[in-house]
C-alpha cells in the first residue's frame, strides 16, 4: 500500500533515518502528495518556505538566480529531499524548484513536522543528534578548509 | 407611556373594558338563579307534598314539577357557562392585545432610545423585561376589570342570596373576612418585594447569558469556563434562595385562606344547624346556603388572588416603563416621518458651536465651527478618543448636541425625520453590523425605508390578510406589510429592473466583495426561481468536459462523476450513494446505519467485506492516533476516529483476529462498518479499496438506484451527466466531479478553468445573483470582519446618499484591499461630499480639506495641502471657522 511506500521513502531521508516507524508512519498519513507537470515551479527562490518535498518519482532542477543569471546548481532524484531548511527554521527558500519530468512528492507540512516534534520529543531529540552530526561534519570540514587556507597563504611570498 | 397600568388599560382598552363588565353584569341573573333553584327543588318539589306545584302559573304534577325545575337548573348553567365562556375568550382577546400593544411600545422605545443610552443598558435586560416579563402585564390586562367585576359581582351575588336567607348566617360566612383583609395584604407584600428581587435576578441571569455568547472567545482563549460556571452558579443560587423565601410565604397564605374558607361550615353546622333545630330557617334554605358558601369560596379566592397580582403588576409596570423612557429619548414621528423633502443637492454644512458631553458630564466636543461649501471632501484626523468618531457621529445625526446646531443647508441634521435623514446623510462606522439573512438582504436594506409597492396576494389570502391588518391596527402596531417590497430601487438611482442586477454587481465590486460573492454563488444552489439556467450550467457542464479531455495536464486535476467508474477523490459514501442527499435521511456521515443501504450491502455481500476493511482502517488509526492527546488537532484533521471512541476501538482490536469477526457482538461490528465510508482512496492512501471491491462497490451503486423503495426517490437526488442536480452546488453541477488530491495547485488551477467556462456561457451574473442569496449568519457571524465591512460599503454605495460620512470604515480590511477600497469609494462620491474621519493622517492627502479634532477642540483644519506645510499656523485655519 502506498502509505508503506511513503514511509519507507521518508526513512530512506537522512534526517528521519533515525525517526521511530510509528511516528513516521503518522507524518506520512498527515502530509499529502503533489503532483508536479514538467516545467512547474515547486517551490521559488526567496519566498518564505512552509514544506518540505520528498521526490518519490520524477527529477527536479534546482535554480540559484545570481547576478549573471539563473544558474542551475543540482538535479535531484528519487527519495532526495528538497527544502528541509524550511520545515526546521523560518528562511527564505535558497533556491528555485523546477519539475525537470513529471514529477511525484510527498509534501511534509511544516506545521505537521512541528507537530510530530513537540508532540514527540523523542522525535526532536533523534532529529538534533542528525543535525548534530551534520554540524560535526560541517565544522569538520571547514576546520580542514581553514588549514589548507593558512597553508596557501603561508606559501605566498 | 401612560405612567400606570391603569391608565394604560383605560386609556387603550376602556372600550373593550366596558363590554367585559357588561358581559359580567350578564351572567348575574343565571347565577342568582342557579342558586335559587336548589332551594325551591328542595322545599317545594321535594318538601312540600301537598301543592299546589305551579310554575309560570301553569300548574303542575310533583314529578313534572321537579324535572321543570331540574331542567331549568340545567339551562341556567348552561347559560350561566356559555357566558363565561365568552367572557373568558374575550377577556383573553383583549389581554393578547395589550400585550402586543405594550410589546410593540417598549420595541419602538429601544428604537427611540439615544445611541449613549446602548452603554448603559443590557441586551439581556431588554430581552427579557420585553418578552419575560410582560407576559405577567398582559394576562392582568384581561382581569384587570372583569375579575373584580365579575368575581366580585359573583361574591355580592352570593352574598345577598344569603342575607336573604339569613342575616345571622350571611354574617357568620363573612365574619372572617375581615382578617384575610388584613392579614394577606401584609404577607403579601413581603413576597412581592421578593418577586421584585427575583424579576432582578432573573434580569442579570439574562444579561450574563448574553454576554457569554458576546464573550465565548475570551472565555475559551483564557480558558475561564470554570470560573463562569462558578459565578453563574451563583447566581442561579440566589434565585433559588429568593424562591424558596417566596414559596414559604406564598404557601402560608393559601394555607391561611383554605383554613378561614373550611371555617365556614363549622358556623353553618354550628350556628345554622341551631337555627334549623329552632325552626327559624327551613332546612332547604341551609342546604342552599352551605352549597352557595362552597361557591363562595372561589370568588372570594380570585378577588384575593386578583389583589395580589394587581400590587406586583402595578409595580412592575411601573419600573419596566421607567427603564424604557431614559431622557433624551427621540420623539416618535422621527423614526417613520416621511421624507419632508426630495433631496436636491446640498449646498452647505455647517457646524454651530457644537458641544457634547458624556454621561458623566465629561466634555467630548467643545464649541465645534465649521462651515463647508458642498460638495467637498473633508478628513478628520486626530488621536483615537480625541472626538472625531464623536463629530462624525454628530454630523450624520445620529448623535444630538448639547448645545448648539449641525446644518445642511440651514436645516438641523438631528431634528430631521430619520427616513428623511437617512435620504441625505449615511454614516458608516469601523464595525458595521449585519442584520440576520442573505447578502442581498443587507445589501438592500439601506434602500428599505417605506414599503414602496404592495405585496401581490392571491385572493384566497386577502380576507386572513385583512383580518391581520385589522388586528395589528386594533393593537396600535404598525399595520405596514413586511411581505411588501420595500426596496426603493428609485432611491438607488435604478428605474430598469433589468438594471437591479448590474447595480448591486457594481457596488459589490466597487467594495471588492464581488469576488467572494461569485464563489458564494459557485457553492450554492440554483433557487426554484431560476430554474432557467439549468441548461445553460448543463452546457457549461460540457464545455468544462471537453476542455479537460482536450487538454491532459487539466484533465489530471478533476476526476468527473461516472455513473460507471468508482471515483477514487470521493469517500466511499459519495461512491456508494452517488448523488446528493436531500434532506437527513441519507446524511453520508451516518449512511452505513441507514437499514436500507444495510439491505443493499447485505445483498451484494458487502457487509463482511467492508467490517474487515473497516477492522484494517481502525488497526491503522490506533496504531497513528493512540498516542496523541485527545484534543490534538490531528484527530479533527485526520483521524476516523473521535479520540472518545479510540479505547473502544482498540478493545475491539483487542477481542478479534481479523479472520475471526464474528467474535464480536452486531454493535462492534456496526462500528466497524462505519469506518470505511469515509475513506477517499487517492487522499488516505491506504489501499484498502482496490479494483475488486470498487467494482462491487458500483454494483451496489446500481443496486442502491434500482432497489430504492418509492418512499425514499425524494431523500437523493442522483448524479446523472445528463441532467442538473439540484441538490448539488453550482459549482459541482458545472464541474461534475471532485477536484483531484495532489496535484499542484488544483483548487487554483479548476477555479481559472471554471472561472473561463462560467464567462463564457454568460454565468457570471447568474452565479454572483445566486451568491447574493448565500445566508450571512446572525450578525454576519458566516461572513469574515473585512467581508461583513465591505458588504456594508457597498450598501452605502448602493444608496447613494448625497453626503457620506465615515468612520475608520475601511482600518478592518485587509491591508491590500484598504487603499484600493478607499480610492474607489471617494472615486464613486466625485460630485458628492464625503467626510471621512481617518485613523491613518497620511491618508489625508487625498481630502480637499483637513481637519484635526483633539481633545474635542478643532486644532487646526485647512485646506490640505496648507496644513502639509510644516510650521503652518493653525489659524490657516477652516474658512470661516468663525
Amino acid at each position: 500500500m502506498s502509505l508503506q511506500r511513503d514511509l519507507e521513502a521518508l526513512r530512506a531521508i537522512p534526517l528521519f533515518a533515525k525517526v521511530e516507524p510509528a511516528r513516521l508512519k503518522l507524518l506520512a498519513f498527515t502530509s499529502e502528495h503533489i503532483d508536479y507537470e514538467p516545467g512547474e515551479i515547486v517551490c521559488r527562490q526567496g519566498e518564505p518556505g512552509d514544506a518540505a518535498y520528498i521526490l518519490l518519482e520524477g527529477s527536479a532542477d534546482v535554480l540559484v538566480d545570481t547576478p549573471s543569471g539563473r544558474v542551475k546548481v543540482a538535479t535531484l532524484g528519487k527519495n532526495e529531499i528538497v527544502g528541509e531548511i524550511a520545515i526546521l527554521c523560518d528562511v527564505p527558500r535558497t533556491a528555485t524548484v523546477v519539475a525537470a519530468t513529471r514529477l511525484h512528492t510527498l509534501k511534509i507540512a511544516k506545521d505537521g513536522f512541528l507537530n510530530l516534534v513537540t508532540q514527540f520529543p523523542h522525535v526532536a531529540v533523534e532529529i538534533m543528534s542528525e543535525l548534530a552530526a551534520r554540524l560535526h561534519a560541517t565544522t569538520q570540514r571547514l576546520t580542514q578548509v581553514s588549514l589548507r587556507l593558512a597553508e596557501l597563504e603561508s606559501r605566498r611570498p | 407611556m401612560e405612567p400606570s397600568i391603569f391608565r394604560f388599560i383605560l386609556r387603550y382598552s376602556w372600550r373593550q373594558q366596558l363590554l367585559i363588565l357588561g358581559l359580567t353584569i350578564l351572567s348575574f341573573p343565571p347565577l342568582y338563579y342557579s342558586l335559587e333553584l336548589p332551594k325551591l327543588i328542595i322545599n317545594r318539589a321535594l318538601g312540600n307534598l301537598d301543592g299546589p306545584w305551579e310554575l309560570f302559573g301553569w300548574d303542575l304534577e310533583r314529578v313534572q314539577y321537579l324535572f321543570a325545575l331540574c331542567g331549568l337548573f340545567l339551562l341556567l348553567v348552561l347559560i350561566g357557562g356559555l357566558l363565561k365562556y365568552i367572557l373568558n375568550v374575550y377577556a383573553g382577546i383583549v389581554a393578547e392585545r395589550m400585550l402586543r400593544r405594550l410589546r410593540y411600545q417598549l420595541y419602538e422605545h429601544v428604537l427611540r432610545f439615544p445611541l449613549p443610552h446602548f452603554r448603559k443598558v443590557s441586551q439581556g435586560e431588554l430581552v427579557q423585561m420585553i418578552n419575560a416579563e410582560t407576559e405577567a402585564l398582559g394576562g392582568f390586562v384581561g382581569d384587570a376589570i372583569a375579575v373584580p367585576a365579575f368575581q366580585g359581582g359573583t361574591l355580592l351575588t352570593i352574598l345577598a342570596f344569603m342575607f336573604m336567607q339569613d342575616p345571622t348566617l350571611g354574617l357568620a360566612a363573612i365574619a372572617l373576612y375581615p382578617i384575610q383583609i388584613y392579614l394577606i395584604p401584609k404577607l403579601q407584600y413581603q413576597v412581592n418585594q421578593l418577586a421584585k428581587k427575583r424579576v432582578r435576578q432573573v434580569r442579570y441571569n439574562a444579561e450574563r447569558i448574553s454576554e457569554t455568547c458576546a464573550t465565548i472567545r475570551e472565555i475559551h482563549s483564557h480558558g475561564t469556563a470554570r470560573f463562569e460556571l462558578a459565578r453563574f452558579s451563583d447566581q442561579l443560587g440566589t434565585v433559588f434562595w429568593i424562591r424558596f423565601e417566596i414559596y414559604k410565604k406564598k404557601f402560608m397564605i393559601k394555607f391561611l385562606n383554605n383554613f378561614i374558607a373550611q371555617l365556614g361550615p363549622f358556623f353553618f353546622f354550628s350556628i345554622g344547624g341551631w337555627l334549623v333545630i329552632h325552626g327559624d330557617i327551613t332546612l332547604g334554605a341551609l342546604v342552599a346556603v352551605v352549597g352557595a358558601h362552597k361557591d363562595l369560596s372561589a370568588p372570594w379566592k380570585e378577588l384575593l388572588t386578583y389583589y395580589q397580582s394587581m400590587y406586583d403588576v402595578r409595580v412592575k409596570y411601573e419600573q419596566t416603563v421607567a427603564q424604557f423612557a431614559p431622557s433624551g429619548l427621540l420623539p416618535a414621528e422621527r423614526l417613520t416621518g416621511e421624507p419632508t423633502v426630495v433631496p436636491a443637492p446640498p449646498r452647505r454644512l455647517r457646524v454651530a458651536g457644537v458641544s457634547l458631553r458624556d454621561e458623566a458630564g465629561e466634555i467630548l466636543l467643545d464649541e465645534i465651527h465649521l462651515d463647508l461649501a458642498l460638495p467637498t471632501r473633508l478628513a478628520l484626523v486626530g488621536p483615537a478618543g480625541g472626538g472625531r468618531e464623536e463629530l462624525s457621529l454628530l454630523l450624520a445625526g445620529l448623535l444630538e448636541p448639547a448645545t448648539g446646531r449641525v446644518l445642511v443647508d440651514d436645516r438641523a441634521v438631528h431634528e430631521l425625520s430619520e427616513p428623511g435623514r437617512a435620504a441625505l446623510i449615511a454614516y458608516l462606522g469601523g464595525q458595521a453590523a449585519l442584520v440576520a439573512g442573505t447578502i442581498r438582504d443587507n445589501l438592500l436594506y439601506g434602500l428599505k425605508r417605506r414599503p414602496i409597492r404592495p405585496a401581490e396576494v392571491p385572493a384566497a389570502l386577502r380576507t386572513a390578510r385583512a383580518r391581520n391588518r385589522r388586528e395589528a391596527l386594533a393593537s396600535g402596531n404598525s399595520a405596514d406589510e413586511i411581505d411588501a417590497d420595500w426596496v426603493d430601487w428609485e432611491a438607488a438611482g435604478v428605474r430598469d429592473p433589468a438594471e437591479r442586477l448590474p447595480a448591486m454587481i457594481r457596488a459589490l465590486s466597487i467594495a471588492r466583495l464581488v469576488d467572494d460573492v461569485y464563489t458564494l454563488g459557485l457553492r450554492g444552489s440554483l433557487p426554484a426561481e431560476r430554474a432557467d439556467l439549468a441548461s445553460r450550467i448543463l452546457s457549461a457542464r460540457r464545455a468544462i468536459r471537453e476542455r479537460l479531455r482536450s487538454e491532459e495536464r487539466l484533465a489530471r486535476l478533476v476526476e468527473p462523476f461516472d455513473p460507471e467508474r468508482y471515483n477514487t477523490n470521493a469517500t466511499l459514501a459519495e461512491n456508494l450513494l452517488f448523488g446528493r442527499p436531500v434532506g437527513s435521511v441519507f446524511d453520508l456521515d451516518q449512511l452505513s446505519a441507514h437499514p436500507f443501504v444495510r439491505s443493499i450491502l447485505a445483498e451484494t455481500g458487502l457487509v463482511e467485506e467492508l467490517q474487515t476493511v473497516g477492522y484494517r482502517v481502525a488497526q491503522t488509526m490506533v496504531e497513528l492516533f493512540a498516542d496523541l492527546p485527545p484534543d490534538h488537532e490531528y484527530f479533527r484533521q485526520f483521524s476516523f476516529i473521535a479520540p472518545e471512541d479510540l479505547p473502544e476501538f482498540k478493545t475491539i482490536l483487542g477481542r478479534a483476529t481479523i479472520d475471526r469477526l464474528d467474535r464480536l457482538t452486531k454493535a462492534e461490528r456496526d462500528r466497524l462498518l462505519e469506518l470505511p465510508f469515509k475513506l477517499v482512496v487517492a487522499r488516505h492512501r491506504l489501499g484498502l479499496i482496490d479494483e475488486r471491491l470498487q467494482a462491487r462497490i458500483l454494483q451496489a451503486r446500481r443496486r442502491f438506484r434500482e432497489r430504492l423503495p418509492a418512499s425514499l426517490v425524494g431523500a437523493v437526488a442522483f448524479f446523472d451527466p445528463e441532467h442538473y442536480n439540484p441538490a448539488a452546488s453550482v459549482q459541482e453541477n458545472i464541474l461534475f466531479g471532485k477536484v483531484a488530491y495532489g496535484q499542484a495547485q488544483a483548487a487554483q488551477k479548476v477555479a481559472a478553468v471554471l472561472a473561463a467556462i462560467v464567462t463564457e456561457h454568460g454565468l457570471k451574473e447568474a452565479v454572483i445573483e445566486i451568491g447574493l442569496l448565500a445566508e450571512c449568519g446572525i450578525g454576519g457571524a458566516r461572513l469574515s470582519q473585512p467581508q461583513r465591512q465591505k458588504l456594508a460599503i457597498a450598501r452605502e454605495i448602493l444608496r447613494r446618499p448625497p453626503i457620506l460620512i465615515l468612520h475608520e470604515a475601511t482600518a478592518l480590511l485587509d491591508a491590500g484591499d484598504r487603499a484600493a477600497v478607499r480610492d474607489a469609494i471617494l472615486e464613486e462620491f466625485r460630485g458628492r461630499t464625503v467626510v471621512w474621519s481617518l485613523e491613518d493622517e497620511t491618508e489625508a492627502a487625498r481630502f480637499e480639506h483637513v481637519v484635526v479634532v483633539e481633545r474635542g477642540r478643532i486644532l487646526t483644519g485647512g485646506r490640505h495641502e496648507k496644513l502639509a506645510a510644516p510650521g503652518d499656523e493653525p489659524a490657516a485655519a477652516v474658512e470661516a471657522a468663525s
